[in-house]
């Protein structure tokens, strides 16, 4: 049974890959789907390019979510920056709670229709949950570790550095990993102000009554959630030490 | 040799440290005693700045502390803490390492110094440098916190109830090997403790706080036999002050030449612990060993009573 989570981990990337290198392949999977003879498989772009599209959406707005709440949840967990937590935090929570959608809706006449207004709503939406865990990490430094620190002579910056982002490590790459799973999913939503993304198929399989087309689109999306979740896992393993098992 | 002028730490309504001066003398161990909220803590922690003094100064060898930057003093002093601070995330010899690699020395150097100290705490360098701070004992955790604290050959080490989370045989152990550790490197400590038996113990000079005032800070002996306040009587305990004064006088230093019929004291005994072999054996006198472990000179029942006499002081 150790072997398990390796085989399905295995299984879901040889799939992907399956099935965004050899699509036609799946037809007779998806053809009883679809009734009239509709076409099977997504035939009015590249999955692969529509795939790799969607990832670099995600990963752009999660890298720019993540620097921007993990220097903000470091401010505001200084002295100086103590008296922003409570506005941060609600700016932050109205990323989260605005609907991604409304963000398209406002976003596209300020900057036009394709990959910008997803940007901006996976970005805001994607804020909230590395924000919190870069606080909890923070606020998780032992006293006794951060005045050691202080009292062997570490100026503020290199306590930050050398001991309290190591220590908060965990939990700021669970926050981006949360983070890109959710954005993942809601990045589909992009399609309907003209993103290149996998809503995409989704779109055109609902537009068409073509449920073979939104069970792929539904499908490749899942599975690179799942595999981001499990990428960012090894990412992590190389990154944060042994020492806090 | 550390001064400490008229400090007072206030908090709004609160006086944590209420005008205390002391002089420490270099190459002492000096003990700080109080009840908790007595201000012993935030009175170590003015001398590295940790804590910034509302009124007062502290002078390190003349030299006002305030006039270098917190961090870089703290570099020059030691620093352990109950509950030790070990960083976690870091190796055993990175850990003792922290300081020497802030103060930038080389290489070459931190590694020496790093195996140097782990061996002198009966750390295996090779079993224990490259191991993390979770995976050794609570005795192993605490000599690492020691070690790391004097990494950089600080001349001051300030310790803060640094064995208050070890059992009573590792603590023994642990002020054991602090003394020894003092009487090689030569190093000035100011040891903050609740315990008066550890600050009898270790202490060239006790201070006593309460309330945040220094009632009296003089050798131990003098506690015991000229307690300044009511407050030091009752912390010294009215009933063990000559047990405490026998405590602190060793029985290799009151030893007459000549072996005797009797039990045999080690040569590191107290002349509380001779007292103690005296009256559990019935005999009259003790034999106490040299370093060399021969026997001949002792200690008789009679020399032994006459040094806990408050007229001996």
């Amino acid at each position: 049974m150790k072997h398990l989570p390796t085989l399905l981990r295995g299984t879901a990337l040889v799939l992907l890959a399956a099935m965004l290198l050899a699509p036609q392949r799946f037809a007779p999977v998806f053809a009883p789907l679809n009734e009239f003879g509709a076409p099977a498989i997504y035939d009015q772009g590249d999955l692969l390019s529509l795939t790799a599209w969607h990832l670099l959406t995600v990963v752009v707005a999660a890298a720019a979510s993540t620097v921007v709440a993990v220097a903000l949840g470091v401010f505001v967990t200084r002295r100086a920056g103590a008296p922003f937590l409570p506005l941060s935090r609600t700016l932050i929570n109205v990323g989260q709670t605005f609907p991604p959608v409304a963000v398209l809706a406002v976003a596209v006449p300020l900057v036009g229709f394709g990959q910008w207004p997803t940007l901006i709503a996976l970005f805001a939406y994607g804020l909230l949950p590395i924000f919190e865990n870069t606080i909890a990490g923070m606020d998780a430094c032992p006293p006794s570790v951060c005045d050691a620190a202080d009292g062997m002579g570490m100026s503020p910056l290199q306590r930050l550095v050398r001991v309290e982002l190591p220590l908060a490590m965990p939990l700021i790459f669970e926050g981006v990993r949360l983070s890109l799973v959710i954005n993942v999913g809601t990045a589909t939503l992009g399609s309907t102000v003209a993103a290149k993304g996998l809503g995409e198929v989704i779109i055109a399989g609902l537009l068409s009554n073509n449920t073979a087309f939104v069970l792929q689109g539904g499908l490749l999306t899942g599975l690179m959630a799942i595999l981001l979740y499990d990428g960012t896992r090894l990412i992590e393993r190389r990154f944060v030490r042994a020492g806090h098992a | 040799m550390i001064t400490l002028e008229r400090l007072t730490k206030r908090y709004e309504a609160t006086t944590a440290v209420d005008d205390v001066s002391m002089i420490v003398e270099p190459h002492t161990i000096t003990t700080v005693v109080g009840t908790s909220g007595s201000g012993k803590s935030t009175l170590l922690r003015m001398i590295n700045r940790l804590v910034e003094p509302t009124r007062g100064r502290v002078l390190i060898d003349g030299i006002d502390t305030a006039t270098e930057p917190a961090h870089r003093l703290r570099r020059r002093i030691g620093y352990a803490i109950q509950g030790l601070g070990l960083f976690p995330h870091r190796t055993v010899a990175e850990n003792v390492a922290t300081v020497p690699r802030l103060l930038g020395w080389d290489r070459a150097r931190v590694h020496r110094r790093v195996h140097e100290l782990l061996a002198t705490f009966e750390l295996d360098p090779a079993r224990y440098a490259d191991v993390y701070p979770h995976e050794l004992s609570g005795g192993q955790q605490q000599r690492v916190g020691v070690a790391r604290a004097l990494a950089a050959e600080p001349n001051l080490l300030l310790m803060d109830e640094p064995f208050g989370a070890l059992d009573p045989i590792l603590r023994g152990k642990a002020q054991d090997d602090l003394l020894e550790v003092q009487r090689r490197f030569g190093t000035t400590i100011i040891l903050v403790t609740h315990d008066i038996d550890e600050a009898f113990r270790l202490g060239h000079r006790v201070a006593v706080m309460s309330g945040g005032r220094l009632l009296q800070h003089d050798r131990p002996a003098r506690l015991v036999t000229h307690p300044a306040d009511p407050f030091v009587s009752q912390l010294v305990g009215a009933t063990e002050r000559a047990l405490r004064l026998l405590a602190l006088v060793p029985a290799s230093e009151v030893a007459q030449a000549g072996a005797v019929e009797g039990p045999t004291l080690p040569g590191t005994a107290t002349l509380r612990e001779a007292l103690d072999a005296l009256v559990w054996s019935g005999a009259a006198a003790a034999n106490v060993a040299d370093a060399a472990g021969a026997t001949d000179r002792h200690v008789t029942l009679a020399s032994v009573l006459a040094h806990g006499r408050r007229a001996s002081e």
